[in-house]
């Protein structure tokens, strides 16, 4: 079989709902995620990222003969919490193995959940309001990690593989998503609002680049309008969210070009090829898998009390889809600006600042231009309210906020004497007025133009006023006052 | 002496443990080239544990209720540093890095293990013909089986090679071979008896017990590896038992049950021979005489017990003997790709037996074959769960034969896997009940070998079972047959 091959997808151009030819995508989530425990699922080996090769293991986790596995309750826990902060049902669960021969996997088998999930029936709302709904997020094993070295760098075709077994057995939940997202960036917008939720419930670190988060997409098209759902690829090795656009918009124009020019693609699982800007067939039909799934006989059935569930839902922080909710009926600022601040956690320091009396718009937008950065763990809502508070009251001019705010990032403290330290004191009202009639009087021409131009002149003659009195204040002056007095001086 | 005996004696610093080892040591040499009980004999380690011993006297310490007896270990446990291999060319060359539960356990009772003892590759047999490291012999009659799976300890608890011996229960591995023996075996309630380092045939049926030469020795090593241990999942929490304490409580107004189904009478399964009947129903008429109140109770999927048996154990085995896929340990054939790699060690490494059951899992757990066969069998252990505990609603305990026939001779049911399937009909509906169950020595069959009888009980009844085989042994060796 020969892949498709091009029109390579070059960019992020969303495919909108309805594809050239009147085609619909329809796109399926499968997100895996490592939950953020101490130790591995069954066994008392730290779960850890780095470490070297084969020091994490066990008899346990490495399948040895005789051993036998324990469930880890914390991880269990986690998963509940996920389930609940994602609006499942919460069940009576099950473990199941799933039987497939494979070198990383240490028993040949994956201890996961099958007809007896953890957690169903649950949605994600997209901050748009569009609602993803989940089927399922369940509780399974990772797998250990190979190498294959030399030959094509395949499984097949390898001189020799290496396996380091640290990873195997590692808690994950699998969220699996109902088949309803019809557009790339709504694609996008799920695996970036699950992991605001994953963050916000501390259930996973959720990085992409290190693996602790990875998100399959089933893709498919059909004739727009049409409710059928045709035959769908698994893609697999999508390891950015701007690599899942860009899998997802290839895949589209794939399946669409078969199903106009060749007939049905097949059933499979693909990879995605970040360099290729492709995907390329990952197994042959022949391997058509059958798991012979059955209750894993080592463990237990899961069965949490409603006590237990009770007590989730008691201790669930606010999400971010609450918290936007909040921010924006707090602010009235722009939805985007809240979704940023609430994405990168900063809303908490607007809702204070804005509960101060802070005014929200401008609370918004400083934070989202001046906020920045990576690390701001030095500021705090305290201490960000008094810098707003001492900017509104006049006393630092926008310029001189903007650099405290800078020495807040650098080495956080009290914002009153990192102005201090830096000079920054309020002009007094009195000294800046005698400040513009000394400007007035030595610009006359300007003047006259801001006093009774239109108001084209106007505006950029108050720039040049505003302009000139930074200039001699060394921006210490209050651009609000300036303009009051300007207004004042040319009634 | 009896295991018993040997501890009291030196606890009180009357025997030395060593003197004890050596003398079953020089039994060993004498015989087990015969026999072929063991697969390894661990002298040198068995001579420090017993030196450990009676180091633990001499400073004035108990070295536990077991100190000094010598002890077999069926090869499916996992010893630390000693090759453990299932009787399998599977795990050649493969040494644990821990010791079972039941292990740790019994050592620190002062048991003293000696080897380990032959079985059916990965416990999958009758006969213990099943081994990669050929047949045991039974010490009773070297031209017979000593049964299986757990043939090997069977024998050395028989040859007195020891005097205690584990062995591990999947439909009938330790009561079998006791049966056929002459010994005292039992199958404790599943999750009694921890199951961490025993290597896995069929998850949810294995249980490990004891074997004895009395019931006494049997309730005492029970006692030491029973209970609640965090390392395995399904073991029962609180659930510590005293079976030594019940012996001689009799049977005096116990309700005692005859399953019709495994009577050989009308609706009775059929291949039971006559005077394993026989020799059950005296029994019966042992615990009558003893004031027990006797009845007849229906069990109607018994006779299902079987075809069930052989769909669920299989399908399990084909995941957990998934692992051995020369990758980590043990046997690798080398070949081209990972997957010939796989396949050519797995052919290599199992014999025909392990191989049979894997397809058989492998297919009752098929997409297409799972409604059929695997869930129909998990439907069948649903009803036997129910009509047992209906059974139970009117008596305490049930008496059944333990196996159709005596020990038969070797090579006379290799050629048809069924008819050496049939020899655990009596024994497997207690394994996918997860019920306990005993078999005593109770006289002897027309050809002179030694008949069991089982004494079954519901879950967590395992000290009725011995207080129950108490009586029948105290009249056995009376000699009623």
């Amino acid at each position: 079989m020969t892949d498709f091959v091009a029109p390579a997808s070059t960019d992020d151009t969303p495919i909108e709902p309805t594809l050239p030819g009147g085609w619909e995508l329809v796109v399926g989530l499968e997100v895996h995620v490592e939950l953020d425990t101490a130790t591995k699922l069954f066994c008392g080996c730290a779960n850890q990222f780095g470490s070297e090769p084969n020091t994490n293991v066990c008899p346990t986790c490495l399948g040895l003969p005789g051993s036998l596995p324990v469930m880890n309750e914390t991880a269990v826990a986690l998963a509940m919490r996920l389930g609940r902060a994602l609006g499942c049902d919460v069940n009576r669960s099950v473990m199941a193995r799933k039987n497939y021969f494979y070198l990383d996997m240490p028993k040949d088998f994956q201890t996961t959940q099958y007809d007896q999930p953890t957690n169903s029936d649950g949605k994600i709302e997209l901050g748009d309001g569009f609602v993803v709904g989940i089927e399922r997020a369940h509780i399974e094993e990772d797998t250990g990690k190979s190498t294959h070295v030399g030959g094509g760098g395949r499984i097949n075709d390898a001189e020799y593989s290496l396996v380091d077994y640290n990873r195997a057995g590692v808690p994950l939940v699998e969220i699996v998503s109902r088949p309803d997202v019809r557009t790339i960036e709504h694609a996008k917008a799920y695996v970036e609002e699950l992991r605001g939720i994953l963050l916000a419930t501390g259930v996973s670190d959720a990085r992409m680049e290190e693996g602790s988060m990875r998100v399959d997409a089933n893709v498919s098209v059909r004739p727009h309008g049409s409710d059928e759902l045709r035959t769908r690829c698994e893609i697999k090795n999508i390891n950015s969210v701007r690599s899942l656009g860009r899998a997802i918009d290839y895949e589209a124009r794939r399946h669409i070009d078969l199903w106009t020019n060749a007939g049905a693609p097949d059933q499979e699982t693909r990879h995605w090829d970040e360099e290729g800007g492709r995907t390329t067939s990952g197994r042959s039909k022949e391997d058509a898998d059958d798991y012979r799934y059955f209750q894993e006989p080592d463990l237990v059935p899961l069965e949490p009390s409603s006590e237990e569930i009770a007590a989730i839902d008691a201790s669930m922080p606010m999400l971010p889809a609450a918290r936007r909710a909040a921010l924006l009926a707090a602010s009235d600022a722009d939805a985007d600006a809240i979704g940023i601040l609430v994405e990168r956690g900063q809303d908490e320091l607007a809702m204070v600042a804005i509960d101060s009396g802070a005014d929200g718009d401008k609370v918004v937008t400083r934070l989202v231009n001046d906020l920045a950065v990576d690390d701001w763990s030095n500021v705090t809502a305290e201490s960000f309210t008094a810098l707003i508070q001492m900017e509104s009251a006049g006393d630092l001019s926008a310029t001189q906020a903007k650099q405290v705010l800078g020495d807040l990032i650098e080495k956080g403290g009290d914002p009153a004497a990192l102005a201090a330290a830096r000079g920054f004191e309020a002009m007094d009202t009195g000294e800046l007025e005698s400040l513009v009639d000394q400007l007035i009087a030595d610009h006359p021409d300007e003047w006259s133009r801001f006093s009774r131009g239109d108001d084209g002149d106007r505006k950029k003659m108050q720039g040049f006023f505003t302009g000139q009195i930074m200039k001699a204040t060394q921006g210490q002056a209050d651009g609000k006052a300036v303009a009051q007095l300007l207004a004042q001086k040319s009634a | 002496m009896t295991a018993l005996e040997i501890a009291a004696a030196v606890r009180a610093g009357e025997r030395s443990a060593v003197d004890v080892l050596n003398e079953h040591l020089a039994r060993i040499d004498d015989r087990d080239g015969e026999l072929n009980a063991f697969n390894v004999v661990t002298a040198d380690a068995a001579r420090a544990e017993a030196e450990g011993v009676d180091a633990a006297v001499a400073a004035g310490d108990d070295p536990g209720p077991l100190a000094g007896v010598p002890l077999a270990l069926k090869d499916n446990m996992c010893t630390r540093g000693i090759p453990t291999t299932c009787s399998s060319k599977i795990l050649e060359g493969w040494q644990p890095p821990y010791d079972a539960t039941v292990v740790t356990r019994l050592r620190a009772a002062g048991a003293v293990a000696v080897g380990k003892t032959n079985l059916d590759e990965f416990a999958m047999g009758s006969s213990t013909e099943n081994s990669a490291f050929g047949p045991t012999r039974n010490p009773l009659d070297i031209s017979r089986v000593p049964g299986g799976s757990s043939g090997g300890t069977a024998a050395s608890v028989a040859a007195n090679f020891t005097p205690l011996g584990i062995g591990s229960d999947t439909g009938g591995s330790i009561r079998q071979p006791a049966a056929f023996c002459g010994v005292v075996g039992m199958k404790p309630t599943y999750g009694v008896v921890s199951r961490y380092g025993l290597i896995a045939f069929a998850s949810s049926l294995d249980q490990i017990g004891p074997f004895a030469n009395s019931v006494a020795d049997a309730a005492a090593m029970f006692d030491v590896i029973a209970g609640p241990d965090p390392l395995d999942s399904t073991s029962i929490r609180d659930y510590s038992p005293d079976a030594s304490a019940v012996l001689d409580r009799g049977v005096d107004g116990l309700r005692v049950g005859v399953i019709r189904e495994l009577s050989g009478g009308e609706g009775s399964v059929d291949g039971l021979s006559a005077d394993v009947l026989a020799r059950t129903n005296e029994a019966v008429e042992v615990l009558r005489a003893a004031g027990a109140i006797v009845s007849e109770v229906s069990v109607p999927s018994a006779t299902l017990g079987l075809s069930a048996y052989y769909l669920v154990a299989p399908a399990e085995a084909s995941s957990n003997l998934a692992r051995y896929d020369g990758v980590r340990y043990g046997l690798r054939v080398d070949a081209p790709t990972t997957g010939e790699m796989n396949t050519a060690s797995r052919t290599a490494g199992f014999g025909p037996e392990v191989k049979r059951r894997i397809m058989l899992g492998t297919y009752a757990l098929s997409a297409g074959y799972y409604d059929a066969f695997y869930g129909k069998a998990l439907k069948v252990r649903t009803m036997m769960l129910r009509d047992f505990a209906q059974a139970y609603e009117n008596v305490d305990v049930l008496v059944t034969p333990t196996a159709p026939t005596t020990a038969f001779r070797l090579g006379e049911r290799t050629a048809d896997p069924m008819t050496m399937y049939v020899n655990d009909v009596c024994t497997i509906p207690s394994n996918l009940t997860g019920h306990p169950g005993i078999s005593v020595p109770f006289g002897v069959g027309d050809d002179g070998m030694p008949v069991g009888v089982q004494v079954l009980a519901p879950a967590l009844g395992d000290e009725l079972t011995f207080q129950v085989a108490a009586v029948l042994e105290a009249t056995a060796s009376g000699g009623v047959s």
